[in-house]
């Protein structure tokens, strides 16, 4: 039997969150009033003059930085020549053979190991209008007619394209989450799968492991999560792999991802294959960005997700909670730094920031917990002062009340008695009532210790703490 | 030197619905063009720099600042049909 390998490839389009469009200076709005934000360039009126928008200029050249690729010295915009009712040039402006960002790279990471993806390029172009088809419940192939919304026609719209370095449906889905959280933290886009902002689609195949040529490609479109994206590209994967197990063979084709049923279908075929014939836009002139200019946005990068991912396991954070953690609201990273500064221990911290504390800010928002302390809280369980479970009590009184760990925990009678007087008392007297259970230990039998650990948590109502308990047991059953 | 032409996938490319009439009339139109094209085509180029502009400018970027949009009711009342704020067209069938 023939063991398979997946190759998958991802495109990303990214709407930019730019003031007004590509070219022209219509406002980018979402969820407003259909064709409330239109002009004579972006309804592809004759004799409209396009005029490229210097701030998604820039923030194609910070995203391609961002991805380590190469800023062409100079970048052409073509047209794209296809007829559909949402384009109303019937071309879309974009880029052909010179882009502006090309051969680059994405470090991403899944289950701790981290995995190098090439970007083989990033372009601009623009969005197209939105289609709502009406009658036969919605779906395209019965419409009785088309509602078309400009608004979005002319959005600027950067379109990344991964090489086809991915070998699994759970790489996919966490080079989709690791770009994702890379151009929201580069602060260009709202970034929403949900409303759009960002896209993704799938190239995938597969091909006999150890081959070296790639198999036919299908592309996948129409998944709005990264649930649905990684059950998109498994579930094709599968369906080639049985085509070429039953020997028959796979169709280069767009298909759609369908969430009901769980799998993709093919869309109605083009006649013909795509013929976009593109040529250079004459409307637009060449891009030259100046060194410095790319120097500049070089250096002004933000710490990019995979960096800071790096610099958290370098502290000895675990590689997944750091992935989380790298990600994670900054907020929430704020509070991590102040507490390891206070002291804390990174991994019990990063621990706590992704797990406990992201749980109970997420239930109630609050502004009120600081860095130190969270180091606070840590430290009192560390020393034996709190159990884990009493912490997450006082943590969530933390939350609310902005009072500290020490308060809260008195306030709240949770304190583990670290009184030693008072627990070799109640120890002594566990003993002296359980003359077998100590003669069992004695004999050898150990695990009776666990019996008499509980006896004395009891007699001091849960709240002495076990670890001293256990020291002062074992002590005095040897005495 | 003349070109070989597939007149009917281009008129297909362009949506033209055409007759065979005008397929011959454009066949040999379009077909002057390409021989023109292909006489520039000729010429050496070799250590001439490519220009992706006749006008020999650069960028011409514009700031990024909104400018009012067109009023609505008037661009709709210029298209032959509308609905509720949008354009309606024929069903569209091809993905």
């Amino acid at each position: 039997m023939t063991d398979w390998e997946p190759v998958v490839g991802i495109e990303v389009h990214v709407e930019l969150k730019t003031a007004s469009k590509m070219f022209c200076g219509c406002a980018v709005s979402f969820g407003e009033d259909p064709n409330t934000n239109i002009c004579p360039v972006c309804l592809g009126l004759p004799g409209a003059l396009p005029v490229a928008n210097a701030a998604a200029l820039e923030s194609i050249v910070r995203i391609g930085l961002a991805l380590h690729c190469q800023i062409a010295p100079q970048s052409v915009f073509h047209r794209k020549n296809y007829f559909y009712a949402d384009l109303p040039k019937n071309f879309q402006v974009s880029q052909f053979d010179s882009p502006v960002a090309i051969n680059g790279w994405l470090d991403i990471n899944l289950d701790g190991t981290s995995n190098r993806v090439g970007i083989e390029r990033a372009h601009m172009e623009e969005d197209t209008g939105k289609s709502l088809h009406q009658g036969g419940g919605g779906r395209i192939h019965s419409a009785t007619s088309t509602r078309l919304d400009f608004n979005r026609s002319g959005v600027p719209l950067v379109e990344i394209v991964s090489r086809p370095d991915l070998r699994s449906a759970a790489e996919a889905r966490a080079y989709a989450q690791d770009l994702r959280a890379l151009i929201a933290e580069l602060d260009v886009s709202d970034a929403r799968m949900e409303e759009g902002s960002i896209r993704f689609d799938a190239n995938v195949s597969v091909r006999p492991v150890g081959a070296g040529e790639l198999g036919t490609k299908v592309e996948i479109k129409n998944m709005n999560s990264f649930r649905s994206l990684e059950r998109a590209v498994a579930s094709e994967i599968e369906r080639q792999i049985a085509l070429l197990e039953g020997g028959s063979r796979v169709i280069q084709e767009t298909r759609h991802w369908d969430e009901e049923a769980g799998s993709t279908r093919s869309m109605r075929t083009k006649e013909g294959s795509s013929d976009y014939r593109y040529f250079t836009e004459p409307d637009l002139l060449p891009l030259v960005f100046a060194a410095d200019t790319v120097d500049r946005l070089h250096s002004d990068l933000p710490e990019l997700p995979a960096d800071r991912r790096s610099r958290f396991e370098g502290m000895g954070v675990a590689a997944g909670t750091a992935r989380v953690l790298a990600m994670t609201d900054p907020e929430l990273r704020r509070i991590f730094t102040e507490a390891v500064a206070a002291g804390s221990d990174p991994m019990t911290t990063a621990i706590w920031v992704t797990g406990e504390l992201t749980a109970v800010l997420r239930k109630t928002p609050s502004s009120k917990v600081a860095g130190v302390g969270l180091a606070g809280l840590l430290a009192m369980v560390k020393e034996g002062k709190l159990s884990s479970s009493a912490a997450k009590e006082v943590l969530t009184e933390m939350v609310a009340s902005g009072d500290e760990a020490s308060v809260v925990a008195e306030r709240l009678d949770l304190l583990l008695v670290s009184d030693t007087n008072a627990i070799e008392a109640a120890v002594t007297e566990v003993l002296a009532a359980q003359p077998h259970a100590v003669a069992r230990y004695r004999s050898g039998e150990e695990k009776v210790i666990g019996f008499l650990v509980g006896l004395v948590m009891r007699s001091t109502g849960g709240k002495a703490d076990p670890k001293l308990v256990n020291e002062t047991l074992r002590r005095q059953l040897v005495g | 030197m003349p070109v070989e032409i597939d007149i009917a996938h281009v008129a297909r490319l362009a949506r033209l619905a055409l007759s065979e009439e005008e397929l011959s009339t454009y066949r040999s139109q379009l077909g002057v063009i390409l021989e023109h094209a292909a006489k520039v085509q000729s010429v050496p180029t070799e250590g001439l720099e490519p220009t992706a502009h006749p006008l020999g400018l650069l960028n011409g970027f514009r700031e990024d600042l909104v400018r009012p949009s067109l009023d609505r009711d008037e661009v709709l009342a210029a298209a032959p049909d509308s609905a509720d704020g949008y354009f309606v067209v024929p069903p569209a069938l091809e993905g």
